[in-house]
């Protein structure tokens, strides 16, 4: 008998009580923490979530079967580990918006280069907003990513020189010229 | 050697405390004392700095170094105590009161009824008292005891309570018969008797030392001037001798309160160090029944109510433990990383305590549940705060985790180390954790 939440399997610890109570004993901590860290990326990959709300409902934090829920602590200790690693970033300083990495920004990066080769667009002009929903990146990762962290990737591509970001011709979107 | 079959063995207690004859009864003790008798073979060692007990039956020796020496001296054997020479030598040289014994021909202290035996012997034991303690109150109390002739009652008189005294661990020692109803009588009887008699001789004595105080005083100042100029002048033949005098000296001067601090302290301390040995008899009985430790609270409250009248304070309760360290005792003081005090016995290991835990937390009901303080303190038989104590200790092995939550904090055996980080989902066919997998989904 496997619970689910949707379509995403839960392991059979999801239902194990002291998951849901930060551990106080060290070595104990650091297994519990790396067990929340693999579900929450796991979950937010297959899952296309990108933005955890600490104050919001997030799925996870909450296993209605055993009448369990992390405290707050414990919700900002597991993405803190995930951030230290470079798996997900504060988007404030209260620390309550968090984005879910479950690639890197650099990950994200190559995934654009090869979305750019596999549809010959190495000379192409598209805006932000034809990469995220356009008909190219259909079926894609990119497909539906979230709009922070394509920019990050983006960036860093034109800090590499791979790309130019400009100005587009509505206020809210922006072009992008590739040059790979 | 000669010296030690010259008296009477007298056995002790695993903690050094001096088992005692039924009825007898403690009455006071001296430390650091030496004792001496004038026999012709008397090359042997004496007995040399030692706690000296006077009990209403016995004098007792028990060498403070190790308790391996432990000698009596039947207060019957006594036929003489001599009064004590009082000299200007007498400052400045250690305390030494006198008695005479009878001897057997064969040199041993008769230790038996003297009609049967004949061709006896006097002996005269000299005891160095080389301690602070008061040993005029000691010599009065001893002719006290001795007047008393305890040892002639019968001991048949306490009937039946003699015979399951034996099994209370109160037994062997002189402060239980304080307890029920009729030592709290004979102890209210005793406190008007004496209260009366203080108050008579206060005012007697009061006038006296009013009439000597000052005098005293500057007898005590100038000795102290003195010394402290005999200290810089370096023309004294400073040997060994002379040193120990003027400690001595000094430290007689602190007890007549010139300059008080040390005093109460270093009278304290043997105070405690007696409460310590006596504390660690006591405890071996209710330690057992409480499997092998015993908060320190619950102990105050049997030992006090043990001693029935003459209770303690906390404090000299923790003081009392502190020094078991000291002492080859075969009980410990333990603090929790909470702060929670409680004695354990030293063959009591927490791997046994963990080994039943453990077989608790990993039967199928508690494999779903988990388990809380109480129910730990009903398998394991102790308090719930002990209980709680033990958990967290395990917790801290790893054996256990929390989970905190409305229903309250319970304990659960450790699934984390043995869930795999590559497959979240894999569950293998053997361990503990399927064994929770296979006992959680039944319940569900």
């Amino acid at each position: 008998m496997m619970q689910k939440l949707g379509d995403f399997k839960l392991p059979a610890f999801f239902n194990y009580p002291p998951y849901f109570t930060l551990q106080p004993v060290r070595d104990t901590r650091e297994k519990q923490i790396q067990l929340w860290k693999e579900l929450i990326l796991d979950y937010c990959r297959t899952q296309k979530v990108f933005l955890v709300l600490l104050e919001e409902e997030f799925p996870l934090f909450s296993n209605p079967v055993i009448e369990r829920s992390l405290n707050n602590e414990a919700r900002e200790t597991f993405l803190s580990a995930l951030v230290s690693e470079g798996r997900a970033e504060w988007l404030d300083k209260g620390h309550r918006k968090c984005l879910i990495l479950w690639h890197r920004i650099q990950d994200w990066a190559d995934i654009i280069l090869g979305f750019v080769k596999d549809n010959g667009l190495e000379d192409s002009v598209m805006t932000v907003e034809e990469i995220r929903s356009g008909i190219e990146s259909r079926g894609t990762e990119l497909h539906g990513m979230d709009r922070t962290i394509l920019m990050r990737a983006l960036k860093l591509l034109e800090h590499k020189g791979k790309v130019a970001i400009f100005k587009g011709t509505s206020a809210d979107d922006e072009g992008v010229k590739f040059s790979v | 050697m000669a010296s030690n079959n010259f008296f009477v063995p007298a056995s002790v207690t695993s903690s050094g405390r001096p088992v005692l004859v039924p009825n007898e009864v403690e009455c006071n003790l001296l430390s650091n004392v030496d004792i001496e008798h004038d026999q012709d073979d008397a090359v042997s060692s004496p007995l040399k700095s030692g706690h000296f007990i006077l009990t209403t039956h016995r004098l007792l020796f028990l060498s403070s170094s190790c308790s391996s020496t432990a000698v009596a001296i039947p207060l019957s054997a006594i036929t003489h105590i001599f009064s004590s020479k009082r000299s200007l030598k007498s400052v400045f040289h250690s305390p030494r009161f006198r008695f005479q014994v009878s001897a057997t021909p064969d040199n041993r202290i008769l230790d038996s009824d003297p009609g049967r035996v004949t061709g006896l012997r006097s002996v005269v034991i000299t005891v160095v008292v080389r301690g602070k303690g008061d040993w005029e109150l000691f010599l009065s109390k001893m002719w006290e005891c001795w007047r008393g002739r305890a040892w002639e009652t019968t001991p048949s008189e306490t009937g039946p309570a003699s015979a399951s005294a034996s099994a209370s661990l109160y037994a062997s020692d002189g402060s239980v018969r304080m307890v029920g109803v009729g030592g709290l009588l004979r102890k209210e009887q005793e406190m008007w008797e004496s209260t009366d008699r203080s108050l008579q001789e206060a005012f007697q004595d009061l006038n006296a030392l009013m009439n000597k105080a000052k005098e005293m005083v500057m007898l005590a100042e100038k000795m102290r001037q003195k010394l402290l100029a005999g200290s810089s002048s370096q023309s004294n033949s400073a040997n060994d001798e002379e040193l120990g005098s003027k400690e001595e000296m000094q430290d007689w001067l602190l007890s007549v309160g010139i300059v008080s601090p040390v005093t109460k302290e270093s009278a304290g301390a043997l105070y405690h160090q007696q409460l310590s040995r006596q504390l660690a008899d006591f405890v071996k009985i209710p330690l057992e029944r409480a499997g092998g430790m015993i908060n320190l609270i619950d102990v105050y409250c049997l030992f006090n109510r043990a001693r029935g009248t003459a209770l303690i304070s906390p404090d000299d309760l923790s003081q009392a433990c502190s020094l078991w360290e000291k002492f080859d005792v075969p009980v410990m003081l333990r603090k929790f990383d909470s702060g929670v005090m409680v004695i354990q016995s030293k063959s009591h290991s927490d791997e046994e305590v963990f080994g039943r835990l453990r077989a608790l937390v990993t039967k199928p009901e508690a494999l779903r549940h988990g388990i809380s303080a109480s129910d730990a303190a009903m398998t394991l038989g102790i308090a719930p705060a002990m209980a709680k104590e033990h958990l967290l200790t395990a917790e801290g092995k790893g054996l256990l985790c929390r989970d905190i939550s409305p229903d309250g904090f319970r304990f659960y055996i450790n699934l984390f180390s043995e869930i795999s980080l590559d497959d979240l989902f894999l569950v293998k066919d053997y361990g503990i954790y399927s064994t929770w997998v296979k006992a959680s989904s039944a319940s569900g």
